[in-house]
């Protein structure tokens, strides 16, 4: 299935996303810099124009980045738990700071579960993984007037071969703009 | 070999059937175990093609008992006789069962019949061969006669089978009942439908069909209403529906989970999980006032409240013990008391209709199982041995559980009877099954 792909592609792309976003910065301003003298051309009479290339500043060069992380908007968990895992805390990170720059913009975060256990017991476990990935934002300042929330359960699943690995893809939290 | 033979002549005879069931049956345990019974297709006694065959619904009504095996009716020493009086008991000496349904079905004006049958104790019979006495009178257990219209034939059937089990078992037939389900089959736009069926899955009907998920259909104990729980406004709200009218009413709509309605056995109130306080926790509506009443009160999960007979009490799965376990509340003292402590979990837990038991889902080893407990021996056996099983539902007569299942990938319903000897799978055509939910005596 494409969500496969998408768990491995976020695998990877994270700590790669994680370690541009910490030398992006110089990197940019060499690009600049680059583009800068590139763009300038001596003219007849020994004078020289300068011009403005197309340079991000940092803050656009970050929001960039926060846009790129917020393609993924999926939160795996454990089987019977509800903590947000430490290799979710850049997606979410991304998620809440773009709430909390746009106090009108409203997320549903929908919380599912794998299909062991009963339907009523899911829905329960649905929930508080949902509450856990609003907790996680309202602490980075998201206002709970944004955030609604809504358990499925094991109601929808993504993955439907009932093995261990779709049970993992079917644990989830998903953040719905 | 020779017990598939005998199933594949079933299965012939069921598929020649008119009416087609959503949910077929595959015995897959406690066909050795059952009792063997002797079924004679009713004599007709008219012109023309016979109307349905009504025999065969009682049969499959039997075999789906878990309790009896019909005989195969080749090999029967009489045949074609459709009363007592036809019977001749030295013929019968050598069969090895122990009662004989014989009946005949009679013209009876414009689309009607009249349906006869009787019941012949083969027992007593072989007795009376043996001792040279002949006495028929005494041989009959039961007769009935009965004018039905051409729709009515699965329905006497049914009735036939309630009256053959109740007499030979001493408990009440729960031919005559229904079940309720959900579908979902996600080739179709609006996926999740909630259906209702005979208990056999004959006449399938549905009820409500949604895009979004519906869960958890509860009967009225009065089999009029159904409640369940919708997704259709992408969030839980808890729905009563009747069942004749189409009449829809919106019970529970709060913030965040409203959750596993149960009736109560008065048919008044439901009892709901409703997160709206924080944890899931129990509730009980009124609902005609819709008042509510808090039940639970704890920071973990509380939730699939179930109704003891008496109405006096709940069963209810907490995580209070730091995994899923079952517990009663009493409704006027509000104290709780622990019900399971075998394996790592119990939950989804109700009282079967006498009293004296409890059937749930046990994990152990990571696998999920129906369970039973003796409620004064505390004793527990797992009945089932299938995967990721869920969602139990016990028939009013006690003696059957229909559950949901995973069988080859997918989910469908199977049932076991309260005693673990009896098993079947009931596979359906398209889509995913679950949630089943058996309807009260109608």
């Amino acid at each position: 299935m494409d969500l496969n792909k998408l768990l491995k592609a976020m695998l990877v792309a994270l700590p790669i996303m994680a370690i541009s976003a910490c030398s992006s910065t110089s990197e940019s301003e060499t690009d600049a810099m680059g583009s800068t003298s590139g763009s300038g051309s001596e003219l007849n009479g020994g004078v020289q124009t300068g011009g403005i290339g197309g340079m991000l500043s940092p803050e656009e060069q970050q929001r960039q980045e926060l846009e790129q992380l917020r393609k993924e908007h999926i939160i795996y968990f454990d089987f019977d738990r509800s903590e947000v895992q430490t290799e979710y805390a850049a997606v979410l990170e991304a998620h809440g700071t773009y709430l909390v720059e746009h106090p009108s913009v409203r997320v549903l975060i929908e919380g599912h579960a794998d299909e062991r256990g009963t339907p009523e017991y899911n829905i329960a476990l649905g929930e508080r993984r949902a509450k856990a990935v609003a907790k996680y934002l309202q602490g980075m300042g998201v206002q709970p007037s944004q955030m609604s929330i809504v358990s499925y359960g094991e109601e929808k699943p993504l993955d439907f071969t009932r093995t261990d690995e779709g049970f993992a893809k079917n644990r989830r939290a998903v953040l719905v703009y | 070999m020779k017990i598939l033979a005998k199933w594949l002549a079933m299965a012939v005879l069921l598929c020649t059937m008119p009416a087609k069931a959503a949910l077929d049956i595959v015995i897959t345990e406690g066909v050795d175990a059952a009792r063997p019974i002797a079924v004679m297709p009713f004599q007709w006694q008219g012109t023309g093609a016979p109307p349905q065959a009504i025999a065969d619904v009682v049969m499959s009504d039997l075999v789906r008992s878990g309790t009896f095996k019909p005989l195969d009716e080749l090999g029967l020493p009489q045949r074609g006789i459709g009363a007592l009086a036809q019977f001749d008991a030295n013929a019968w000496t050598n069969v090895s069962a122990e009662a004989l349904v014989v009946g005949s079905v009679k013209p009876y004006g414009a689309d009607q019949f009249l349906v006869s049958f009787e019941l012949i104790d083969l027992v007593k019979a072989q007795n009376q061969a043996l001792k040279g006495s002949a006495n028929p009178t005494e041989l009959l257990m039961d007769s009935r006669q009965t004018v039905i219209s051409a729709t009515q034939f699965r329905q006497y059937g049914h009735r036939i089978s309630d009256i053959v089990y109740e007499k030979l078992t001493g408990i009440r037939g729960a031919f005559l009942t229904r079940i309720s389900y959900v579908v979902v089959n996600h080739s179709q736009k609006a996926a999740y439908s909630l259906m209702i069926a005979d208990y056999d899955g004959y006449n399938e009907q549905m009820l409500l069909r949604s895009p979004e998920p519906l869960m958890s259909p509860a009967w009225s104990p009065d089999g009029r209403r159904l409640a369940y729980v919708s997704f259709e406004n992408k969030k839980a709200e808890i729905f009563v529906q009747d069942l004749y009218t189409q009449v829809r009413t919106k019970v529970s709509s709060f913030p965040g989970i409203n959750g596993a309605p149960s009736f109560s056995p008065d048919g008044k109130s439901l009892a709901v999980t409703l997160s709206k306080d924080g944890q899931p926790e129990i509730y009980v509506i009124d609902i005609a006032t819709k008042a509510i009443k808090r039940i639970t009160n704890h920071y973990s999960i509380d939730t699939e409240p179930s109704w003891y007979p008496d109405g006096k009490s709940l069963l209810f799965t907490s995580e209070r013990g730091g995994r899923p376990q079952i517990y009663r509340v009493d409704l006027n003292s509000g104290k709780v008391t622990r019900e399971t402590f075998e394996g790592e979990w119990n939950l989804g837990g109700s009282i079967t209709p006498d009293g004296r038991s409890m059937i749930f889902v046990n994990r152990t080893n990571g696998k999920f199982n129906i369970a039973r407990m003796d409620l004064s021996t505390r004793f527990m056996q797992v009945l089932t041995s299938t995967r990721l099983d869920e969602s139990p539902s016990v028939a009013p007569n006690g003696t059957m559980v229909i559950y949901g299942t995973t069988h080859q990938g997918k989910q469908v319903l199977a049932a076991v009877s309260t005693d673990g000897r009896f098993k079947a799978r009931l596979p359906a055509g398209q889509g995913e099954v679950k949630s089943p939910s058996w309807s009260p005596f109608l």
